[in-house]
């Protein structure tokens, strides 16, 4: 039987590795090859590495921010995959076909489109033509406003698009996409647990598997989401900020009744 | 021994020769056909679409080579994802393609009427093993490996298949025919269990 996933997500941010709040504040918080040396050597499902630099801005007050374009990141996906045997999905500013070519060259599995999805939807046909669908994630942001509807929101969370997400998820499957990460913006590194209603109404509106993920604070929320139709949980402050945040939290699963790998 | 990774335009090569060189080989990645003809061991690996994938081959010259130094020199032969689905004999992933035809079958895409069945099929299975020697030689009788696909190969003759896994439908995950291995998952992706087969594949080159 097929087990349900458990997904450390990194965050980029000009080169550096960082904790989000919200979609707004970030933290650093170390190395961008060591973390993944670690989750490596710990055995986890998969890693997602998603890289939120903003393409226009640096930070001018730090010399050591030379990130532009995709070459930085792309260095750190070298250096990654020669320590990682594990699959590796890489996200972030990615904008073509050839930009996935070359995340796809240097090591990554599958990559995550999200802005771009929305900008030119026709990427996601010819990439899932190209590179075949389970290579394809689109990323899928959404916030919830205060009377309860949910909306897409585009350019890491800043931009309303108008779209309800089970919409917009039906569309990107239609068009080729193979797997779904679906980020709750209200929630990210709020640790009040997933928007379980935003998983359940995203997952019975597709048939491709969805990657949850924001807001987990506790192992025990992890289950929440399976249950509530995720194919995989993922998370990433708890997996900075606890020990053992691997080996506890599949734990945490088993224990619900949930068939993962330990 | 000098294994080739038959570099064809298709996928991710660096990953499946990283998980060679922690196993103590250091493969050659190729895109000259020619290269096989010095090779003990030949790695078909591939990802996306089966048309496409075919056309390369062709394009690039590598059929009529493969066919002999696999098929009539009998050297290892180890097919990964897309790289097994190529040996069927035709693939209905968007239209109709002809395969290269070693293992008599069809390839089709994954059906299920089940909700909680999701396609593409990712993540870690459970593959049993119908041959526990070849591949899975000291990995027991089942392991958990990682599936990134939405399409599978139905071989005609259920003798050739070396593993089962299972999703919404029975299905064949890993093939052996004399010197010809394939394996529907990512080896190369699957950590210990994983970068074992890519080691009894080895010791079988030797």
């Amino acid at each position: 039987m097929l087990k349900k996933r458990l997904i450390p997500v990194l965050l980029l941010k000009n080169g550096l590795l960082v904790r989000s709040e919200l979609f707004r504040i970030h933290q650093v918080i170390g190395d961008p090859v060591y973390e993944v040396k670690r989750f490596n050597e710990w055995n986890v499902d998969e890693l997602f590495y998603l890289d939120i630099t903003k393409d226009d801005q640096y930070d001018l007050r730090r010399n050591d921010h030379k990130v532009k374009g995709l070459d930085t990141p792309l260095l750190i996906l070298d250096a990654v995959s020669q320590t990682c045997f594990m699959p590796l999905t890489w996200g972030g500013r990615i904008r073509t076909i050839d930009d996935m070519h070359q995340c796809f060259s240097r090591g990554a599995d599958k990559i995550a489109i999200n802005t771009a999805a929305f900008r030119s939807p026709e990427l996601i046909n010819q990439s899932a033509k190209l590179f075949g669908s389970q290579a394809i994630v689109v990323s899928i942001d959404v916030f919830r406003h205060i009377d309860g509807r949910t909306e897409v929101l585009v350019d890491r969370g800043c931009t309303p698009t108008g779209l309800t997400p089970e919409h917009w998820a039906r569309e990107v499957e239609q068009r080729g996409a193979g797997e779904i990460l679906l980020q709750s913006i209200d929630r990210d590194g709020t640790g009040r647990g997933y928007d379980l209603d935003l998983i359940g109404a995203v997952s019975s509106a597709t048939s491709i598997p969805v990657v949850a993920c924001g807001g987990v604070g506790r192992y025990e929320d992890y289950a929440d989401g399976i249950r509530a139709g995720a194919s995989a949980v993922a998370a990433a402050n708890i997996w900075h900020f606890k020990e053992m945040s691997d080996r506890n939290g599949k734990r945490a699963l088993a224990k619900a009744g949930i068939e993962v790998r330990l | 021994m000098k294994l080739v990774i038959v570099d064809y335009g298709m996928g991710n090569l660096q990953s499946v020769a990283n998980a060679f060189r922690a196993v103590g080989c250091v493969p050659e990645i190729s895109r000259n056909p020619q290269d096989l003809k010095m090779a003990d061991g030949i790695v078909l690996p591939g990802v996306g679409a089966f048309g496409d994938g075919l056309k390369k081959l062709r394009v690039e010259g590598w059929i009529d080579v493969l066919g002999e130094e696999v098929r009539h020199k009998n050297k290892p032969f180890l097919g990964l994802c897309l790289g097994m689905q190529l040996l069927g004999t035709t693939s209905t992933e968007h239209s109709l393609h002809a395969g290269l035809n070693w293992i008599s079958g069809r390839v089709e895409r994954i059906r299920s009427d089940d909700p909680a069945i999701r396609v593409p099929h990712i993540g870690w299975n459970d593959v049993s093993f119908t041959k526990k020697n070849g591949l899975y030689s000291g990995l027991g009788d089942s392991q958990a490996f990682y599936f990134m696909h939405s399409y599978v190969l139905y071989p005609e003759d259920p003798t050739v298949i070396s593993g089962l896994c299972s999703h919404g439908i029975e299905f064949c995950a890993s093939i052996e025919k004399e010197n010809i291995w394939a394996t529907q998952y990512h080896p190369e992706k699957s950590q210990k269990a994983g970068l074992r087969v890519l080691q009894n594949f080895l010791d079988m080159s030797r």
